[in-house]
């Protein structure tokens, strides 16, 4: 049998962060996780629903309105064809095959069903004695169910129907005790990864009993995978009851389910085939609607990932009223295109136009994101988590998959376009792309790159993500995976590519490079892991290295470490660096400009210098406040940022930061400000910008009261230019 | 509130030949109604001191005493803790109201057989971190980060507690909301008189919040002392390491190392 198991663990569902609308009467009284609807939405997961939906209704008419007739001897058509009288002829006793299959229909049904009940319940029973049991017991079961999965559930069933005598009965407690062991394995696996998160440990230490536990929050947790296993178990329960009741050790005459007609059939198959291919295709179809009712189910319970391990969950449960409010006013009004230049630098390696990416459902994360970098530039993101910092990095290097949707007016490293402009060229080009969309944009479906393209950006752009641990294949040596980023873009040798990586991991001062080339990842401490994802990001001669959260993982001494090695390096290859960080301190510690990133957009362009001093938009200023210091007073409560982030599938006009904002008046409110000069290298998308320099403690602490800002600054009601 | 003492405590994880002591022979002493911020690099050791104290990870040598007494390895304890991760530590089946009831002991207003509604008990203890009412019957999916770690302390709260073992709460949080569930803890602290080990590898946080701090590193605590005078002239070169290592906002990182 079959499993699928998905991940128990509740997904991260960073989409539902800051998704509550603001006030309290807004929260959900509706548990969460409830997406059985959207299997039905498929066409596959919509046919095996209506075929099981079928043959249930069959399972209850047919044997009280057909019984008759599929009984009724007919002497005068003994193994007959098929005629319109009888569509699937006639058995040797002259009875009417078609109708006996549709009258078979409920025994089948019920001895499939029940001996599912019989596994998963006898499954359930032994998986999780282990967390009600103890420890000791709990091993002693746990070796038992292993040794039984190690059985063929088709041999244990032949077993047991020896055990358990020939006929109905027996093959029923055959088929449901042999399928108990992989139900019992699966539910010790996911009650077991259950039971090792905090909130199991929190009602542990809080005196809550095993068995509570156990009925409370195990199993509740794990339902909806289970539910999902048992049917699809229940298709194959079925298969297996044909295959005893053909083989004669199943249902015995004078009742008769598929399998029964089956074996009847086939012994007239030379005859005429279509009395035993009547029940085949039953069994078949049922079978197959099982597995498919209960594959959608998984499917649409399921939690898609998207590429780069980076963004976690696209399933948004964002519906109705929201859905309309956010088309009344999508985010891609107005268009904030920033005053840059329209001629890029000489030495521009990456410039970015515009950028959106939105997912179905009128989700906005990233809403016109404009950049350039030049050759040794280092330029550093910020801003709150879900404000689009990650979506932007991954936009920008290709890895976002469908259902992400990407659209710019440009997007070019080094000169090369990667956004697809001529359809079927060979930069990439997705052959669904429309071209010339109607708002006269490139536009992708999250395509990855192919060809050419890949091989650029593949030595081109190089990567890092917060946790090198997803990033590197757990299983093959930290070495080879290096290399075969040159085996596989730069078209070097094995030998070549080897010294490479060995030479990589020296440059990223890896001690003993040689040694640490064979090891696996788990071998290296969470800082060396870093240092070879780096090694890994410089294997290609890079112009361009994005680096989101690479030191969030780490201590301060490992991520001081780490950071001067990625400012070393920069400098050292003369690399741009975009380097995307939530902490407002590292990133002006590492880079020469600061973009603030609020709700999708850039909200404040400013060198690094000038941060601390002069930044001048409302949230550059209470995210500096925020950050707790060395010298912070501890008698005074800590600043914080009032109300919670903006939500991605809510984009309302006016600007995103308002209903945060102490400085927000109905003009704000009514109009999205747009990134405009302030001053040298200095932009700010904000229509009441604060004068440096800053009142360090702009936002006072209001923890009891997030809603309400406390600010008693007065807004500064004129726009000055500097 | 109370005291809780490590005595000689140790953790050993794996064989005798060829395990890893995780916890290597700890003294340490949270005294009634202080803050003792626990710092070190990841892997020192300082969540599985945690998960000791409350019977989690067992102890292969000392003890865990909460004021005098062994903390029980089974049902209620004495102690309860606050875990890093919003997203793992919140059950997503059951409402905020649930979680935070089901840690009420018996005989308390709101536990089984303690009068009060359950309902309005849990709803005060939200109210005590600051979460608005509301919150109460919604469920964890619709919380922010910030506010699963409150609901989380809530809970503990509920508890009971002589002693509240915060590890790593505000790590997985942005500074933003970091500052209110900070303020939170804080205030809670001086109005509760909580005693509260606050275990963070962020060393302004953990000066923020605390009135001693220790220092852990490999298993063992190389330092500790009143917060000022290990902040200010640690004694322990390692506690110099990490303060020099400290982001300080305006400063420039240079390459060489
Ligand atoms: N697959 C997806 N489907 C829908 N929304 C998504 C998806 N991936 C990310 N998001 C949303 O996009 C927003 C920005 O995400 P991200 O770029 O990861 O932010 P950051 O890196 O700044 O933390 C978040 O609100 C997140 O919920
Ligand atoms: S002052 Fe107005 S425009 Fe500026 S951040 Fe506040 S709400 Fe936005
Ligand atoms: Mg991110």
């Amino acid at each position: 049998m079959r499993t699928v198991a998905r991940r128990a663990r509740p997904a991260r569902s960073r989409s539902s962060i800051g998704r509550a609308p603001g006030g309290t009467g807004g929260y959900s009284v509706r548990p969460p996780g409830r997406h059985w609807g959207r299997s039905l939405r498929t066409p596959l997961g919509a046919c095996a629903a209506a075929l099981l939906a079928v043959m249930a209704l069959i399972a209850v008419l047919a044997p009280v309105l057909w019984t008759g007739t599929a009984n009724a001897f007919d002497t005068s058509a003994i193994l007959r064809g098929p005629s319109p009288a009888h569509w699937a002829g006639t058995n040797n006793l002259g009875q009417d095959v078609f109708f006996q299959v549709l009258v078979a229909t409920r025994l089948t049904a019920a001895l499939a069903l029940a001996a599912t009940a019989i596994g998963v319940g006898t499954g359930l029973l032994l998986g999780t004695a282990p967390l009600v049991l103890g420890r000791r017991a709990g091993r002693v079961i746990t070796a038992v169910v292993n040794i039984a999965v190690a059985f063929p559930a088709l041999l244990l069933a032949l077993f047991f129907a020896v055990i358990f005598g020939v006929g109905a009965r027996g093959a029923l407690l055959a088929i449901g005790f042999a399928s108990a062991p992989t139900f019992a394995r699966l539910t010790r696996t996911l009650s077991a990864s259950v039971a090792g998160l905090d909130y199991i440990a929190a009602a542990r230490i809080a005196g809550v009993s095993r068995v509570r536990l156990l009925t409370r929050h195990v199993l509740p947790n794990i339902g909806e995978t289970l539910i999902v296993n048992a049917t699809i178990s229940a298709g194959d329960a079925l298969l297996s009851f044909a295959g005893l009741s053909f083989l004669g050790l199943g249902v015995q005459a004078p009742s008769y389910d598929w399998g029964k007609l089956l074996y009847d059939g086939l012994n007239g198959i030379y005859v005429h085939p279509v009395a035993a291919l009547a029940p085949g295709i039953a069994v078949i179809l049922a079978g197959l609607a099982f597995n498919l009712f209960g594959e959608a189910m998984a499917r649409a319970l399921g939690v898609p990932e998207l590429a780069g391990g980076a963004i976690v969950r696209a399933a948004r449960t964002g519906r109705g009223a929201r859905r309309a409010r956010a088309a009344a006013s999508p985010g891609s009004t107005p268009s904030t295109a920033p005053p840059f230049s329209p001629t890029e630098p000489d030495d521009c390696v990456l410039s970015v136009r515009d950028l959106r990416v939105s997912f179905p459902g009128g989700v906005h994360p990233v809403r016109g994101v404009s950049l350039t970098l030049r050759r040794g530039e280092a330029v550093g993101v910020v801003g709150e988590s879900g404000s689009g910092k990650s979506l932007t990095a991954l936009a920008i290097a290709r890895l976002l998959e469908p259902p992400a949707a990407i659209t710019a007016d440009q997007v070019r490293l080094l000169g090369h376009d990667l956004l697809p402009l001529s359809p079927g060229g060979t930069n990439g080009v997705s052959p669904r792309t429309p071209r010339g969309a109607p708002d006269g944009k490139a536009r992708v479906s999250g395509t990855r790159p192919r060809g050419v393209d890949r091989h650029f950006l593949g030595t081109s752009l190089g990567m890092v993500f917060q946790d090198p641990m997803t990033s590197f294949n757990p299983v093959r040596q930290v070495g080879g995976q290096l290399a075969e980023v040159a085996t596989q873009h730069q078209g070097m040798t094995r030998r070549q590519a080897a010294a490479r990586a060995v030479d990589r991991l020296r440059a990223v001062r890896i001690p003993g490079p040689e040694r640490r080339y064979r090891q696996f990842p788990h071998e290296l401490s969470g800082g060396m892991r870093q240092r070879a994802m780096i090694g890994m990001a410089v294997m290609g001669s890079p112009a361009l290295v994005i680096a989101d959260e690479p030191t969030t993982a780490l201590d301060v001494t490992v991520q001081r470490q780490v950071l001067r090695l990625i400012k070393s390096i920069q400098a050292a290859d003369d690399l741009a660096l975009l380097f995307i960080s939530h902490d407002i301190t590292v990133v002006g510690q590492v880079c020469d400009r600061v973009l603030v990133m609020y709700a999708g957009r850039i909200v404040e362009s400013l060198p690094s210098a000038a941060l601390a001093a002069s930044a001048r938009h409302p949230y550059t200023r209470a995210l500096l406040a925020a950050v707790p210091s060395m010298e912070t007073d501890r008698e005074q409560p800590l600043a914080v940022v009032p109300g919670r982030p903006a939500d991605p599938a809510d984009v309302r006009p006016g600007c995103a930061f308002a209903p945060r904002c102490a400085f927000a008046d109905d003009q704000c409110r009514a109009a999205d400000p747009v990134l405009a000069t302030a001053g040298d290298g200095h932009q700010v998308a904000c229509w009441h910008p604060q004068a440096a320099p800053a009142p360090i403690t702009l936002l006072s602490g209001a923890a009891a009261a997030p809603a309400s800002p406390t600010t008693p600054a007065t807004p500064a009601d004129a726009r000055e230019t500097t | 509130m109370s005291e809780l003492r490590f005595e000689g405590a140790t953790v050993r994880f794996g064989s005798r030949r060829h395990g890893h002591v995780a916890v290597d022979d700890v003294d340490l002493v949270v005294p009634s109604g202080t803050v003792v911020g626990l710092v070190g690099e990841s892997g020192s050791g300082k969540s599985t001191l945690a998960r000791a104290a409350v019977g989690l990870a067992p102890l292969t040598a000392g003890r865990v005493l909460a004021d005098g007494r062994p903390v029980p390895r089974h049902g209620r304890r004495p102690v309860q803790m606050v875990f890093q991760d919003p997203f793992a530590s919140l059950d997503p089946r059951m409402t905020v109201g649930e979680s935070v009831a089901e840690a009420i002991p018996r005989g308390f207003p709101g536990g089984r057989a303690g009068g009060a509604s359950r309902r309005a008990e849990a709803s005060r203890l939200a109210g005590l971190v600051g979460l608005p009412d509301g919150v109460v019957d919604s469920y964890p999916a619709r919380l922010s980060g910030g506010q699963r770690q409150r609901v989380a302390l809530a809970r503990a709260l509920a508890g009971r507690p002589q002693v509240i073992i915060a590890d790593e709460i505000t790590s997985a949080l942005d500074v933003s909301t970091q500052g209110a569930v900070l303020n939170v803890v804080r205030d809670l602290q001086r109005e509760l008189r909580l005693s509260m080990l606050f275990i963070s590898h962020n060393l302004a946080v953990v000066r923020y919040v605390s009135d001693v701090v220790a220092v852990m590193r490999a298993g063992q605590i190389v330092e500790c002392g009143p917060a000022e005078r290990v902040l200010a002239a640690p004694g322990h070169e390692y506690t110099r390491e990490l303060l020099a290592a400290v982001p300080r906002p305006g400063s420039v990182l240079t390459a060489e190392d």
